[in-house]
């Protein structure tokens, strides 16, 4: 690579955080018009590392050398100046804003001289570029896709050089995808850099020149994708020790314990779905699966199944044919219920509170309250027992929720719901940013409890992980819900089309196979 | 009822909401940045006390303007400083600017109850103060009124219509977001509640210096209060806020209405009728919580923490 | 030079030491404070503090100011502990001492102790009946409860004024806005030889230790403090919000209602315009202060009873007007809000390294 094709060059930067070092002398090159992926599990130094280079924090030792010249990029007005754009993973857009006042916003004040000309090179740049955008729609009225396109033209607006991208596919179906590589081998063929972070080596090995790999904060690993493994490209992530994927067996559920029918629910806020005669049956000892991207009503399934949102006709969800929709969370829980919440910090846990208050939280029935009054022994002790059995990487049973990494938290919170013996578990995005180890044990806690005769219903946005765990996979787009079909008798093809809600013109009976 | 006493009730309304418009148009702003500064009672007090104490000491009465709306600058800065610098909770600091406002407003004006100054008069507008009835309606005021007619298209366009406002809204929105953007969310916000901290110190002029030309202990009763109300009523629009006010400004005079036209109940009784009034235009207007959630600024309330980020 | 670093877990010393930190801050600006007006703060702070603990009589009045103080702040804390921002403990007061006196004054010579107890009850369920209001209101419309329950203090303030200028007033009290002095049955029992402190002491500081034991030791009142703290996960662990607001809100009124039932027919004994010198809003600063825990609200409420007891001092000995009370009052909060920074962040001292790394490379911009 000669040395004036350089874009953009880091030598040895560093940034600590308190009690963490984030980045630790990482260097690293990237070359115009190269397509570089940043490859790392979660809590690499990813994420801190782009910041760096859009100048949202500063590096505390190192340089950086943007066009052969050292710089020091103080804020990300700076980054723009220069050339550099980012498309940040939870996107960065103004909901109540339109699309064109969402773009003037990211603007310097001088470059908009009119909101005609402003508007006119939006409908340019997006002929352009394949990038379909009304300028004048409201962003909550966007789709997912849209909004990313939104932010990808908000960087190619003022003649980005460089543009990172922060997990770009982890909202978008299969399809969407395939879109934005095209953008993307564009931009990269007209000379801009791109920097692609990412998890999914598959869609690094399709896309990208070169990968640079972070583990623990530091540069672990380059290799070009093309001539590398999955395997062995993940092996650099995670190190030689971790297993890195399992196969499980698929079974066969048998009585129906949840079923759902023509459940209905009007979107709780503004810019939601809501659910649409969904009907779905989970069987005990199985696990079904439910795929979507996000915001096609997932949290409104989740609330309605868990009963913190009770608004749903009686009738429509059942347990053990007793009908439930009226009953709130708690009241599940002593019909065998047991739920992993979305959101780890702040729902299935409170933050503030210590480990062995948030195992009250939903196991006050296991002994652990008296005639009202609380028995903190026995509450720590039960503590005790979830932090050691799961492995939960902890100070002790005192230690606040909100100083766990999200990982060993998540273990906490599926060990707590687990330890309950459920009847049902409805269990949301269940490796959402944890690592590869905690993923793979909390799957085979999964698959043990589904053994033992739990019925499991998993809701992830991640396909493959889908298809590694579930017994049965559906697919929720815009609030109603495809039939459920054997994981082994489709592809991640078939259900990535779902997924973009072709389900809904098909004309298949609404029963799957088996129980037909 | 004849027109004559229509108008005068009508006129009455726009006297009486004029401190309500102005309060709340600086709490509109200081809420569309996402900060719910519930200190309006307190930096109105103090704007009363400082305005009507420079003017009394001076004479001048533009003087205790300027020092009314610094007074609340002064009280909002407290406010900015606690909430955003150190991140405190909005409700509890605003609470706290109310407590501290109204007994430094009594403690530094003690000395003042019982005086006079010659408030701002009327100034009729030649030729339009002449039309029919809505000559003497709207332009026959004084200048703080006319005053605030400016304010609010003033508040209007920059909300609206320029740069800033879209980036207040933004900040209002989602303070991440615009961190992300490069906008600085601290200063933006600085700069909304400060300019709030200034409308409550003018409205509170407008009391002690027009309205009543006179200091007294907790003499805006509670109209702080009522402006925070009106911005909800107003689903946080600058124009449904100046039609809020001139409502809300008659519901208050409703008692002296009913005593001007004989009905005779106890004052005490009657003196309630603003707070119960806000009270069921609250009811009325919170009833549709979708709505509602529409239209507030998403991060109402929420504080701001790039170091957690 | 200094900076601010997020702490990865809330620091429990700092927690308890804040409150302490803010009443020395507190002194020291009320010192400043003091010598501006050309007092010597020593001089002040005697007044203020020693003053009234300095005999039994004051002592009897500091409990007479303590004890509304308590009962109010104790109710308020439920709510806060419960994200519920209940301002309308001094509208709650107002009608509990309304509706008692209504009934003290139904009472004569022959009642006995019965008749009080049911004027204190009275008094309780109207303060509660004030606090149902905007509960209600939150429950059906979603209104807003800080502005309704403000709203309250203000109309139960009117109320007890048509009340004590009208129905109540004394026909012997020469138009007086004043009721006729309750019977002596209806009268408090009293504690001390001299002064008017009353069992109502007692029975606030019982109060408060009863809360303190629900709320730290039994299922609901974890259940309200995780309601408080975090409401998704209170949704996701099935508490019902109805059942913990409803709660919160008629204890809180119930106990501000007794507060103010307890002052007509205790130190009082009659209805005045003047039952409360805004006892209800200082509550909110005790309930602060004690940090939320009923056990610590015990000391705040004795704290600022002192405060009040010496503001009362000072303007007989320091001829300082009584507003000075207020001011402490918002200077104190400020800082109390102002410490809880220490308990999620940590103030370190850092030699100028990170500014010595950056400058010179910044001046290399553009020479490479």
């Amino acid at each position: 690579m000669k040395q004036d094709n350089l874009l953009l060059s880091l030598w040895q930067v560093s940034k600590r955080y308190p009690g963490v070092v984030a980045n630790d002398k990482v260097s690293l090159t990237l070359a115009k018009g190269e397509i570089l992926a940043l490859l790392g599990e979660n809590g690499a130094g990813k994420s801190t590392l782009v910041k760096m280079i859009y100048g949202v924090v500063q590096a505390d030792e190192g340089s950086l050398l943007w066009q052969g010249k050292e710089v020091v990029i103080r804020s990300p007005n700076m980054a723009r100046s220069m050339g550099i754009g980012m498309v940040f993973q939870h996107f960065s857009v103004f909901e109540t804003l339109s699309v064109q006042e969402n773009i003037e916003l990211s603007l310097d004040a001088g470059f908009v001289k009119d909101a005609a000309t402003l508007r006119a090179k939006i409908i340019e740049l997006s002929a352009a570029y394949e990038l379909k955008v009304d300028p004048d729609r409201y962003v909550h009225n966007l789709s997912i896709g849209e909004r990313q396109r939104l932010e990808i033209l908000r960087c190619l607006i003022q003649n980005v050089k460089l543009l990172i991208l922060d997990e770009p596919t982890s909202v978008l179906t299969p399809q969407e995808v395939a879109g934005l590589f095209k953008v993307l081998r564009t931009l990269a063929s007209e000379g801009c850099s791109i920097l692609f972070i990412s998890h999914k080596l598959k869609e690094v090995t399709a896309l990208c020149d070169r990968a640079v790999i972070l583990r623990g904060g530091k540069v672990n690993g380059e290799c070009v994708p093309a001539n590398e493994t999955p395997d062995s490209i993940a092996r650099m992530m995670v190190g030689s020790e971790a297993v890195l994927s399992e196969r499980y067996h698929k079974t066969i559920g048998s009585d129906e314990l949840l079923v759902t029918r023509d459940l209905s629910v009007p979107p709780t806020n503004p810019f939601g779905t809501g659910l649409t005669k969904v009907n779905l049956s989970l069987h005990k000892g199985e696990i079904l699966g439910i795929a979507g991207v996000a915001g096609n009503g997932q949290e409104d399934l989740l609330e309605a199944l868990s009963g913190e949102d009770t608004r749903a006709e009686a009738g429509s969800i059942l347990i053990n044919g007793r009908k439930v929709a009226k009953l709130n969370a708690g009241e599940r829980r002593l019909l065998g219920m047991s739920y992993v919440p979305a959101d780890r910090l702040g729902q299935g846990a409170v933050p503030d509170m210590s480990l062995a208050d948030n195992t009250l939280l939903t196991s006050a029935r296991k002994g652990l309250v008296n005639r009202g009054l609380i028995l903190p022994h026995k509450v720590v002790e039960l503590a005790k027992s979830i932090i050691h059995r799961n492995d939960v990487k902890c100070h002790n049973a005192h230690a606040q929720a909100k100083s766990l990494s999200g990982g060993n938290l998540q273990k906490f919170i599926i060990g707590r719901e687990v330890d309950q013996n459920p009847e049902v578990l409805i269990c949301a995005h269940p490796t959402w940013g944890v690592d590869i180890g905690a993923a793979s044990s909390i799957h085979r806690q999964l698959i043990e409890l589904r053994d033992n005769g739990a019925a499991i219903l998993v809701v992830s946005e991640d396909i493959d992980e889908l298809f590694m765990i579930s017994d049965r996979i559906a697919a929720l787009y815009e609030g109603q819900l495809s039939h459920a079909v054997h994981t082994e008798q489709t592809n991640i093809e078939e259900v990535g089309k779902w997924i973009a809600g072709s389900f809904m013109n098909e004309d298949k009976p609404q029963e799957d196979v088996k129980h037909a | 009822m004849d027109m004559e006493l229509f108008q005068q009730i009508l006129v009455a309304a726009i006297k009486t909401g004029t401190p309500l418009l102005l309060v709340a148009l600086g709490e509109l702003i200081c809420e569309k940045s996402g900060v719910l500064n519930l200190g309006q009672e307190g930096m109105m007090l103090m704007g009363a006390m400082a305005g009507f104490a420079g003017a009394y000491f001076s004479g001048n009465l533009a003087l205790g303007l300027l020092l009314a709306m610094v007074a609340g600058m002064m009280m909002a800065g407290i406010f900015a400083l606690l909430s955003l610098n150190l991140n405190t909770n909005q409700v509890a600091t605003g609470l706290a600017l109310t407590i501290f406002g109204s007994g430094l407003s009594a403690f530094l004006g003690a000395s003042l109850v019982g005086s006079t100054v010659n408030g701002f008069k009327p100034i009729a507008i030649p030729l339009l103060s002449d039309i029919p009835f809505v000559g003497p309606l709207l332009f026959n005021h004084d200048i703080l009124v006319y005053g605030s007619f400016v304010l609010v298209a003033i508040c209007w366009w920059v909300v609206n219509k320029t740069r800033a406002g879209l980036t207040l809204r933004a900040v209002g929105e989602n303070p991440y977001s615009a961190n992300a953007l490069g906008i600085k969310v601290i200063k933006v916000r600085y700069i909304a509640v400060l300019t709030g901290g200034a409308f409550a110190g003018l409205a509170g002029a407008y009391m002690s210096l027009s309205y009543t030309p006179m200091w007294m202990e907790n003499m805006t009763a509670g109209r702080g209060w009522i402006a925070l109300s009106l911005v909800v009523f107003a689903s946080w629009r600058v124009g449904y806020l100046m039609v809020g006010a001139y409502l809300f400004g008659v519901a208050s005079i409703l008692h002296l209405v009913m005593q001007g036209i004989g009905f005779t109940i106890s004052p005490n009784l009657l003196a309630m009728m603003p707070y119960v009034a806000t009270i069921v235009v609250m009811v009325i207007i919170s009833s549709n919580p979708i709505r509602q959630k529409l239209a507030a600024p998403m991060s109402l309330a929420k504080p701001f923490d790039s170091r957690r980020h | 030079m200094l900076k601010t670093q997020a702490r990865l877990e809330s620091s429990k010393l700092m927690s308890w030491l804040s409150p302490l930190i803010a009443i020395v801050l507190t002194m020291l600006v009320s010192s400043i404070m003091f010598l501006a007006l050309g007092i010597n703060p020593t001089t002040a702070f005697k007044v203020f503090i020693i003053g009234p603990l300095s005999d039994s009589y004051n002592l009897g009045e500091l409990m007479v100011k303590t004890t509304p103080l308590l009962l109010c702040a104790t109710g308020l804390a439920l709510c806060y502990k419960a994200n519920i921002w209940n301002i309308g403990a001094e509208g709650q007061l107002l009608v509990g001492a309304l509706v008692g006196s209504y009934f003290a004054l139904q009472a004569n010579d022959d009642s006995g102790y019965g008749w009080l107890a049911i004027t204190l009850l009275a008094g309780a369920v109207a303060g509660m009946f004030w606090a149902a209001i905007p509960t209600l209101l939150h429950q059906l419309f979603h209104t807003n409860l800080i502005l309704t329950t403000i709203m309250l203090n203000y109309i139960g303030l009117y109320l007890l004024l048509w009340g004590v200028h009208g129905p109540l007033i004394d026909p012997e009290g020469f138009g007086f806005p004043e009721s006729a002095i309750f019977a002596d049955a209806l009268l408090l029992p009293t504690i001390m030889e001299d002064g008017r402190a009353s069992i109502s002491i007692v029975l606030a500081v019982v109060f408060a230790i009863g809360s303190g034991i629900i709320l730290y030791r039994t299922l609901p009142g974890f259940q309200l403090r995780v309601f408080g703290s975090d409401q998704p996960a209170a949704r996701y662990a099935g508490y019902s919000s109805k059942f913990i607001i409803w709660s919160v809100m008629l204890s809180a009124g119930a106990l501000a209602g007794f507060a103010g039932v307890a002052e007509v027919t205790g130190p009082i004994g009659q209805l005045i315009p003047q039952v409360s010198p805004g006892y209800g809003y200082a509550a909110i600063i005790v309930a602060y202060l004690g940090r939320l825990n009923p056990f610590g609200i015990i000391f705040a409420a004795f704290f600022m009873g002192t405060l009040y007891m010496g503001s009362d001092l000072a303007q007989i000995e320091l001829g300082m007007p009584t507003a000075i009370t207020g001011l402490f009052q918002g200077i104190l909060l400020f800082f109390l809000l102002a410490c809880d920074f220490l308990i999620h962040y940590k103030i370190i001292w850092q030699p100028n390294k990170s500014n010595s790394q950056t400058a010179p490379v910044s001046t290399k911009q553009g020479a490479a």
